[in-house]
């Protein structure tokens, strides 16, 4: 096949890893709704009608939307993948292919965390990010497939990006979490957890979960800057430079940093921790997304 | 000095304890950590005259004002300035008063045994207990032994403990820290960086005036430079026919080490490097140098060769100037490039391609006072028109003249020029040091769980086990369980 047909090749896989990343989303969304639909039961000591939820009922769907995530996430990877072999070089070279690798590196790290803990519920929230990714990527990112600029020819370039886009699936992953937590952590405030959520893991279990998923990645995301410097010294004369790419890295981890200090030494927890987690979050976002589309310096890569 | 003598000295020295109790706090090193991110946005979103000069240049064309107040809270030199280094230079004072003394604890404590088991085990956040069959003791300590806890026997009871190397992770992270910054610093002290233009066909000789721009650390000494010299042999650069973007820059030099040395072929590209010891030589960025001959009026030639172009985008168009201060009167002519030319409706005359397909050279034509013995310094890719007056405007393909009442140019040729970018930095390698311990560092502590386990057996053969993890470790109940499990299925 030519590096074109490789590149149709590649658009077909994330279009049909789209379809089923929505029909993935609608499982989800059918089993979220359906668990509300609370069949009245004789509570087991009194004659009294208490009102439970079923959640049995939707374990099926459940189960369903779980593998149209897997599926979507293997086409995503071959369309991934796909891209790669059109451009004949990893796909990490503008920013429609970092998009698609982002998107991908989120809902593996979602699929792997969901192995050990119970995080189905997250799969509406992962579905419909993981869409908008995609569908922004392909409408307003797209590039054609084309050849690295040279300053990009290295093998730093897959160790680097891979390092910083693992990292970036993870964090957004415990961002998401600790957003969560906020959000029932306020319903809480308030009283009880509506009928939807109380079947979502308690407060303690979201905030030990950000709390780990921050803590595994950190060192990751530590490499990936410390692989970038390196990178830097040797195309650019200069291992760190402050251009504003670097320097929004170094707020990220400088942010990452601050968050396990403040668990680890001083004992934050909860809501502060969450919210402290959201903005080092925030700040690797805004590095993703205004340095890469707006942003001056040597990292303008986006192509567009 | 005098003030503070004045102050009894109990007081002076308890208010020192206390400052520096309170510097080395955690919380002010926390908000220390947060405020050194809060400081590092603003040199991200106002251009650094380290990275941009001219951008700086036009923030105080277009809002002087502005720009001034700026600059006299230094934020065009962010990164170096007393605000931002006060709060690094504080975060690592508090960090080393933090991380020293506990180095030292941690140093005394390698050696040491687990403390005693407590009398109240129930109280721990792990326990169970249960009638023993008699061996556990014995078998408790098998296991502790092979699982490798630091075991301690004291009346009848076991005390185990795990983990130290999550603090020693800890350590060596921060200390890394501390080894980054004084690789920085170093590089800081006793580097330089310089870049020069070259021709292809002219040669770079390694002295202070080969430099376009030049600057040193506080501590190098001129003559410090090596004394290489390097001939730009070929430069070639691909470019995609599609996308116009660039595939690939070659740059082919032959290098002479030191005066006499026999010269040796090299090739250097974007992301390899040519290394003299610690200083490494860099191509940075390419452009095209016009080649033209300029006559006066008496056809005497007074300017001839290349003249290096500025480019002003991806395509390379380029703006430059050529100065012919030795005409009488001297010329001057303003001038852009355009690899392969084209028209554009807005931007008039403009280059389609990177790669000089089809070179134009468009200028106009200047005659009066180039000052140039005004001792101001002046940009050589800009003609400074205040006291010459225009007398011509015409375009030029390879090999033709153009022929004014002062003279004529002539149009010969094009070469490319390659930015060479000369660094020596001593420092790195203890940087890269730094940043690979950290990331060790960052392991052992992150992925260690220091934890205690207590065993009792008491006189009536009630057997009970005990845990207790630091930091909420997690995975210690499971722990304890497995060793139960052993325990209770010895007879």
């Amino acid at each position: 096949m030519t590096h074109t047909s490789w590149a149709y090749v590649s658009n077909y896989f994330i279009y049909s890893a789209m379809a089923v990343y929505t029909l993935a989303f609608f499982a989800h969304a059918y089993e979220t709704a359906w668990a509300v639909r609370a069949p009245e039961s004789q509570a087991p000591t009194g004659g009294l009608l208490v009102k439970t939820f079923d959640f049995a009922r939707t374990e099926k769907i459940a189960r369903i939307a779980t593998s149209f995530m897997i599926l979507a996430s293997i086409l995503l990877f071959a369309g991934v993948v796909a891209r790669g072999i059109s451009a004949g070089r990893v796909p990490w070279g503008n920013m429609y292919e970092f998009s698609i690798t982002g998107a991908l590196s989120f809902a593996v790290a979602y699929l792997f965390a969901l192995r050990k803990y119970d995080l189905r519920w997250l799969g509406l929230l992962v579905s419909i990010a993981v869409l908008l990714t995609l569908g922004t990527a392909i409408t307003v990112l797209y590039r054609p497939s084309a050849p690295l600029v040279p300053a990009l020819k290295s093998t730093w370039l897959v160790i680097h990006v891979s390092a910083a886009i693992i990292s970036g699936g993870v964090f957004l992953l415990a961002n998401v979490i600790a957003a969560a937590y906020l959000y029932l952590d306020a319903m809480e405030q308030r009283g009880e957890r509506s009928a939807w959520a109380k079947r979502l893991p308690s407060l303690e279990v979201l905030d030990q979960l950000s709390y780990r998923l921050v803590a595994f990645v950190f060192p990751l995301w530590t490499f990936a800057v410390i692989a970038g410097a390196i990178w830097a010294e040797h195309a650019w004369g200069r291992y760190w430079g402050w251009d504003p790419k670097e320097t929004w890295a170094f707020i990220t981890w400088v942010g990452y940093a601050a968050y396990l200090h403040a668990r680890v030494t001083v004992g934050w927890r909860g809501r502060k921790a969450a919210w402290l987690c959201l903005l080092a979050g925030s700040t690797f976002l805004f590095n993703y997304v205004y340095v890469n589309i707006w942003g001056t310096g040597k990292h303008t890569y986006s192509g567009l | 000095m005098q003030k503070e003598n004045q102050i009894p000295e109990i007081d002076s020295a308890g208010m020192l304890r206390f400052l520096w109790r309170q510097l080395t706090s955690m919380r002010t090193a926390l908000i220390l950590l947060l405020l050194l991110g809060v400081a590092s946005v603003p040199g991200s979103l106002i251009p650094q005259r380290s990275q941009n000069p001219m951008s700086v240049r036009e923030y105080f064309i277009n809002d002087p004002t502005l720009a001034k107040w700026f600059d006299r809270f230094s934020l065009f030199d962010v990164y170096s300035s007393p605000w931002f280094s006060a709060i690094y230079i504080l975060l690592f004072i508090s960090l080393i008063g933090c991380v020293l003394p506990r180095s030292l604890e941690h140093l005394k404590l390698a050696r040491a045994l687990p403390p005693l088991t407590p009398k109240n085990l129930e109280r721990m956040e792990f326990h169970k207990s249960w009638q023993g069959q008699g061996g556990e003791y014995e078998s408790a300590k098998s296991w502790l032994n092979k699982n490798r806890f630091r075991v301690r026997e004291f009346d009848g009871a076991l005390s185990a403990e795990k983990g130290y190397l999550r603090e020693t992770g800890n350590l060596l992270f921060h200390l890394s820290l501390v080894l980054i910054l004084i690789g920085v610093s170093l590089g800081g002290l006793f580097g330089m960086k310089g870049a020069a233009i070259v021709n292809v066909g002219e040669k770079f000789i390694n002295i202070p005036t080969s430099y376009d721009s030049l600057s040193y650390g506080k501590l190098f000494s001129d003559k410090s430079l090596p004394s290489f010299s390097i001939k730009v042999k070929d430069f070639v650069a691909k470019y995609n026919l599609i996308t116009n973007a660039p595939e690939d820059y070659t740059l082919t030099v032959d290098t002479i080490e030191s005066p006499g040395a026999l010269p040796v072929n090299h090739i250097i590209k974007v992301n390899s490097p040519l290394s003299f010891g610690s200083t490494n030589l860099y191509l940075q960025a390419n452009g095209y140098s016009p080649v033209v001959t300029v006559r006066d009026s008496n056809n005497q030639i007074v300017l001839q060769g290349p003249v290096p172009f500025l480019p002003q985008d991806a395509n390379l168009t380029s703006i430059g100037a050529i100065k012919v201060p030795d005409s009488n009167p001297q010329l001057g002519f303003v001038a852009s490039f355009l690899p392969t030319a084209a028209r554009d409706k807005v931007r008039g005359g403009i280059s389609s391609f990177p790669e000089a397909l089809d070179p134009k050279l468009l200028f106009s034509v200047w005659k009066g006072d180039l000052g140039l013995d005004r001792g101001v310094p002046q940009s050589v890719y800009r003609l400074d028109t205040s006291k010459m007056e225009k007398i011509g405007l015409h375009s030029l393909q390879i090999g033709q003249t153009f022929t004014f009442p002062e003279g004529s140019i002539t149009f010969d040729g094009v070469t490319p020029w390659v930015n060479l970018q000369i660094v020596r930095d001593p420092g790195k390698l203890y940087a890269l040091l730094g940043g690979i311990a950290a990331i060790f560092g960052l392991l052992a502590s992150l992925f260690t769980r220091r934890r205690r386990i207590w065993i009792r057996v008491n006189e009536n053969g009630i057997v009970e086990v005990a845990g207790l993890a630091k930091n909420g470790a997690p995975g210690l109940e499971n722990e304890i369980s497995k060793l139960a499990e052993v325990l209770e299925r010895v007879k």
